[in-house]
């Protein structure tokens, strides 16, 4: 104790090295922040894996009603996932203004984004009214559930990340792009590139796969 | 005047959905409210207002966020007992054609609730509140990764909890079972409130959770003090990284099982309902994989306590601290194998069953491993029996028989007669009161002076404990015998009045643990009002081994004014032994993050939003949600968000340590 | 440092002394006096799992007591005030130790899993019994028994395929014959058991399980759901009947003379939700109303499930 007590309350000069090699005076840790998002992202991934698989246990369920091929529209899922997919490109040319510090090139870009994304969502929605109207909505069978609800989802999140985008487009407009920006703007691209990954797993298993005899 | 707006503002709400007529719940409710009076009078009188808001409702401190923690969950402990005592008493006196004092009506939802409580409302707060304080301490850290995040995750745990208790009192709670089985759970046999604020109460809380899961993970990776290896981190520092890992694969589970629940409840979908190709075994299926996970994210923690503790008191290096830690990630793997054993009797075939059955044995090793290595660390050691070595005894007794049940009903033949029975039912609270309850005790009691400057009374500790361990045995050894005798569970009347004794000792167990309950109380007041016998002037009140020892009790708001610097594990011991001299000059600005109410006001903007919903009100419902994102995006439009403290407030502080240690010797 | 030491040899004789006398004193309670009936069951496959019962907790406890043992004995040895105990604060590490550990579990454990996994097999609900004693084959020419079990709102309906009745909230067989049941529900997931009888397994609506048993001794066994299942879940419980085989048929004629009729109109009364059912039985029973209550189509003008599911595959 009485030890303790006189290794606290001694007198050290600075510098000095006695027990100095047991603190720094001035540390930075890195940011956490990507890593941070980066595990937002796999829990993210996990709610999509639960929808997938609810697809894929539920998935031919018709209860009598419509299958895949009979409702999936493939042009429109095309020109759906081309949108999706030139947006993850634009997105990327915006990043490479960010890292040329270029904000009117990165503003460019992120608005150029955010309309094919926008597009993407009203194609969706399109795409759902029409099922509705024919009385495919998601009450018709277990089938049709699992497939509003997954790619619903997808879409929500599209929708939620153009609002993001919108929101940073102006915060990078007032203030430049200045670190914490920079860091935001590389959040919404791990954002907008995994929702990709999700639209590419969801055409293939759900849209593709379900229009195969 | 448009006769539907009631209806349209305030959707299924009416004045029905007071229960006047239920004259328990009228007087929880009048206690209640005089209880609410008698704080906010004593905020007023004390004036206390600005500081609740300034220091507590706005910290973003990972300190005082995981104090609140810890409240809450004790809180939550009175609730959730309340309901304990409740069903002990109706199921010693409910036989024949005596009914009890309550109605199917009224036990069915005490059931659902005290499960839902005492796992997500007590037990998470409580390991939530551990990891939040100490391991930010243990690391060297100044904070957690995201301090802004960290307040937000408490307040969306703590309003979910709130919804919870206002299911009390405006409509009723979920009559379903924790977990909230369709087909029962669905709108066509459970059309009242009770299961949405079962589902919002728990999407509210579980997004306070993921995000906290998050958070943890990104501090201990990160913000790691120099020369802290993974290798290097104590050992309740590990458990909580695996905890972390845990929840963030395991939450978005329920989550979405939920969801999806909400789904069938709210759009007409058929996710689990008994028609149109809804299969109810999938929100099983789901259910469990995120509910297997969530007991080892409760254990994995206290694990982690026992570990410090078992150390710290017998004055020894942790025995086997790489097997350990393997021990650990192994436990964390296999967690996420093993779900399928909460339903051996869904018919799954033997091929199947075996495996989950197989599995969940395979736990059992490194599990083992674990107990094995705490005994070794009392070999040869020196056990200084403070009450949070006692608590670790009685674990280690008590959770290795709740361990052996477990594996029993992991064969599953065993289990398709012991499944759903009380000796089910004696079996988890054997490892959840055993392990969780007990570790969590330890841990507060371990850890109390550093947060509050002063030990707990010692005498009112061990009177806790030991009405607690004896408690437990007189309230579940009763339980696996009716197991062995038969009998189910949630029962709330009984035909065979040759059980009535065994329900009788039971109560009388629940009673011992009242008061133990009691004596936990006791000692808080008793050991505030002591608190100048029992203060910690050092910061080192047990000779402990990690670097939160070397703090002053309570910390600084920066917790260390130099970063430490880590040449091994049990860093504190290390540094003991190795010519520490603690520094007294030349400090520098120290960079903190800044109070916010944002937190607060979101989860609350949630809250209404969950409540809306649950009451099918809509318009308040739409217009919170847009006030959500709203109150979110208006958020991130404050950029100042961190301050500097000034070297001479640091060298200040530190002062005032260098004289307290000066003046007691 | 100085510690304080008050109170610390008696802390420990508090364990000597709970060791020595609650637990056993709680255990004799438990073994005394009461009908511990999954250790003493009344029919083959329940037998089979007592035996599983206790043969998987003695491989445990060859670790559990001496773990408990060393517990409470290393408390006691190594505590503070006993100078006599070595204190090696550095030793935290021994290879052949930890090879102990975690082997000694593992053997456990693998000894454990070889059970597991034959007896998952042997016991798996859906495998037809071979034989109906420890000592007897099925006898040549028995007859096994089918039995239809239908999980309502909060009763049980029993019918007998073979024999033409049904029966609400009561059970009857005869001894030594395989008992083969088919179990569904009406409504929500409860659990077919009877605990003298053989494991419970899940009913769950527009979904079949099955159960294969047999009942050894002649007597009256409590029969139960054991998933709750709503408000009417306590009452839902029934008597089943071992009887000899004569008996058995007299059994079966006082359910035909009682001379109701179970066809899809009373089906349809009798699943309204109402709890504790007295006896009901009937004499007559529509032969496709198990099938129609299977597959959700006792309404008129629903679609069966397995015509919805061929429906499908166009």
């Amino acid at each position: 104790m009485a030890e303790l007590t006189a290794a606290l309350s001694q007198s050290v000069p600075p510098g000095a090295t006695a027990g100095a090699r047991f603190y720094e005076r001035d540390y930075h840790p890195e940011h956490p922040t990507m890593l941070g998002f980066w595990l937002y992202l796999m829990s993210d991934t996990l709610v999509f894996a639960c929808l997938f698989a609810c697809y894929g246990v539920l998935g031919h369920s018709y209860a009598g009603g419509p299958a895949g091929a009979d409702v999936f529209d493939l042009p429109i899922l095309a020109i759906n996932t081309t949108l999706l997919l030139l947006s993850s490109i634009t997105y990327g040319f915006a990043v490479l203004q960010i890292q040329q510090n270029r904000r009117d090139g990165t503003l460019f870009w992120l608005a150029i984004t955010g309309l094919l994304g926008a597009g993407f969502v009203g194609i969706e929605l399109y795409e759902f009214a029409q099922l509705i109207s024919e009385g495919n909505g998601p009450q018709r069978s277990a089938f049709l559930s699992s497939f509003f609800a997954l790619v619903s989802t997808h879409g929500l999140h599209v929708s939620f990340g153009i609002v993001w985008l919108v929101t940073l487009m102006v915060q990078v407009a007032q203030r430049g792009l200045i670190e914490a920006n920079k860091r935001r703007l590389l959040c919404l691209s791990m954002f907008w590139h995994f929702l990709d990954l999700v639209w590419i797993g969801v055409f293939t298993f759900v849209y593709l796969m379900g229009v195969l005899p | 005047m448009n006769p539907d707006l009631p209806t349209l503002l305030f959707g299924r709400l009416t004045w029905e959905a007071i229960p006047l007529h239920e004259p328990i719940l009228i007087g929880t409710f009048i206690g209640v409210v005089l209880g609410a009076l008698a704080v906010l009078a004593a905020l007023t009188y004390f004036r206390a207002w600005g500081a609740l808001w300034r220091e507590w409702i706005t910290s973003i401190d990972h300190k005082k966020i995981g104090v609140m923690y810890v409240v809450l969950g004790i809180v939550m402990l009175l609730r959730g007992f309340a309901d304990a005592i409740m069903m002990r008493g109706q199921q010693a006196i409910s036989f024949g054609s005596a009914m009890g004092y309550l109605t199917p009506h009224h036990y069915d939802q005490i059931f659902t609730a005290h499960g839902v409580i005492m796992i997500l409302f007590v037990a998470m707060p409580l390991v939530t509140g551990l990891m939040n304080f100490v391991v930010p301490l243990q690391i060297g850290a100044r904070d957690v990764a995201f301090p802004f995040l960290n307040n937000f995750s408490f307040w969306m745990t703590t309003f979910g909890a709130g919804l919870m208790m206002l299911s009390l009192f405006v409509g009723e709670f979920a009559r379903t079972g924790w977990l909230a089985y369709p087909p029962l759970s669905e709108l066509a046999y459970s059309p009242d409130v009770g299961v949405d604020y079962y589902i919002w109460a728990l999407q509210v809380a579980g997004v306070g959770t993921v995000l906290s899961g998050v958070n943890l993970i990104a501090t201990i990776v990160k913000l790691r003090a120099p020369g802290m290896t993974l290798m290097r981190m104590p050992v309740f520092t590990w458990t909580a990284l695996c905890t972390n890992v845990l929840i963030v694969v395991a939450f978005p589970v329920l989550t979405a099982s939920l969801a999806l629940l909400a789904l069938d409840r709210y759009v007409g979908t058929h996710f689990f309902t008994n028609d149109a190709g809804g299969n109810a075994m999938m929100y099983i299926n789901l259910i469990w994989i995120w509910g297997h996970p969530e007991v080892y994210i409760l254990v994995l923690p206290v694990f982690g306590v026992f570990s410090e503790v078992v150390s710290t008191f017998c004055g020894k290096r942790l025995f086997g601290y790489a097997s350990m830690v393997y021990a650990t990630v192994v436990i964390t793997i296999l967690s996420y194998l093993v779900w399928l054993h909460h339903f051996f009797t869904m018919g799954s075939g033997a091929s199947v069953n075996s495996f989950f059955g197989i599995t969940t044995m395979v736990i059992s090793i490194p599990t083992g491993a674990k107990v094995f290595n705490w005994l070794f660390t009392m070999y040869r050691g020196r056990i200084r029996f403070e009450v949070p070595m006692l608590w670790t005894l009685g674990f280690m007794v008590t959770f290795v028989i709740g361990g052996m049940t477990g594996v029993l009903l992991a064969v599953p033949p065993a289990d398709f007669v012991l499944h759903n029975s009380l000796f089910l039912v004696a079996h988890f609270h054997n490892v959840i009161i055993g392990g969780v309850v007990f570790g969590a005790m330890a841990g507060i009691t371990f850890w109390f002076p550093k947060v509050f400057g002063y030990k707990l009374d010692p005498f009112w500790g061990k009177c806790s404990f030991w009405f607690w361990l004896i408690g437990f045995y007189f309230a579940f050894v009763p339980l696996y015998v009716l197991g062995l005798m038969g009998v189910t569970r949630r029962l709330s009347h009984f035909e065979d009045a040759s059980l009535q004794i065994w329900f009788q000792i039971a109560a009388f167990g629940a009673f011992l643990i009242l008061l133990g309950i009691a004596s936990f109380l006791i000692q808080l007041v008793v050991s505030f009002q002591r608190r100048e016998s029992l203060k910690d002037v050092t910061g080192d009140p047990w000779n402990g081994r990690t670097l939160e020892w070397s703090t002053a009790s309570p910390p600084p708001l920066y917790n260390y004014a130099f970063t430490p610097r880590v040449h091994a594990d049990d860093a504190w011991h290390d540094m003991k032994h190795h010519g520490y001299v603690r520094p007294l000059d030349g400090f520098v600005a120290i960079h903190m993050p800044k109070n916010t109410g944002a937190g607060f006001v979101l989860a609350l903007i949630s809250t209404v939003c969950a409540f809306a919903l649950i009451w099918h009100m809509w318009p308040l419902a739409v217009a919170s949600f847009i006030a959500l994102v709203g109150a979110a995006i208006f958020h991130t439009f404050d950029y100042e968000r961190d301050y500097y403290v000034p070297a001479e407030e640091v060298a200040r502080v530190e002062g005032e340590r260098t004289r307290l240690l000066a003046a007691h010797g | 440092m100085v510690l304080p030491r008050e109170e610390e040899t008696r802390v420990p004789a508090f364990f000597i002394t709970f060791a020595r006398r609650v637990l056993p004193a709680l255990a004799a309670m438990a073994l005394s006096g009461c009908n511990l009936v999954l250790l003493n069951p009344s029919g083959y496959v329940a037998v089979q799992q007592g035996h599983l019962l206790v043969v998987s907790t003695v491989l445990m406890l060859l670790i559990i007591v001496p773990v408990i043992v060393l517990t409470l004995v290393f408390a006691w040895w190594y505590r503070q005030s006993n100078s006599q105990a070595v204190y090696a604060p550095d030793w935290d590490h021994s290879i052949q130790l930890e090879l102990v550990i975690w082997a000694a579990p593992l053997l456990i454990i693998i000894a454990l899993g070889a059970v597991t996994w034959i007896s998952t097999r042997t016991l798996d609900p859906y495998r037809p019994l071979s034989r109906v004693d420890t000592n007897r084959g099925i006898p040549a020419g028995t007859q096994p028994l089918t039995i239809e079990a239908v999980a309502l709102d909060w009763k049980w309906l029993f019918l007998y395929p073979d024999q033409g009745i049904a029966v609400v909230n009561e059970l009857a067989a005869p001894v030594d014959v395989p008992i083969h049941f088919h179990i569904t529900a009406e409504s929500v997931m409860n659990s077919f058991f009877i605990p003298a009888l053989a494991g419970q397994i899940y009913a769950m609506p527009g979904m079949e399980t099955q159960l294969h048993a047999v009942i050894n001794h002649s007597g009256q066994y409590e029969g139960f759901s054991a998933n709750y299942s709503g408000e009417g879940f306590s009452g839902m419980h029934f008597k089943f009947h071992g009887m000899a085989a004569p008996d058995f048929d007299r059994w079966v004629q006082t359910a035909k003379d009682a001379g109701s009729e179970l066809n899809r109109e009373t089906y349809r009364v009798l699943r309204r939700p109402s709890d504790r059912e007295p006896v009901r039985r009937y004499a007559v029973v529509a032969t496709d109303l198990y099938d129609a209550i299977l597959n959700r189509c006792v309404e008129p003008g629903t679609t069966c499930i397995k015509d919805m599911m061929s429906m499908n595959a166009h």
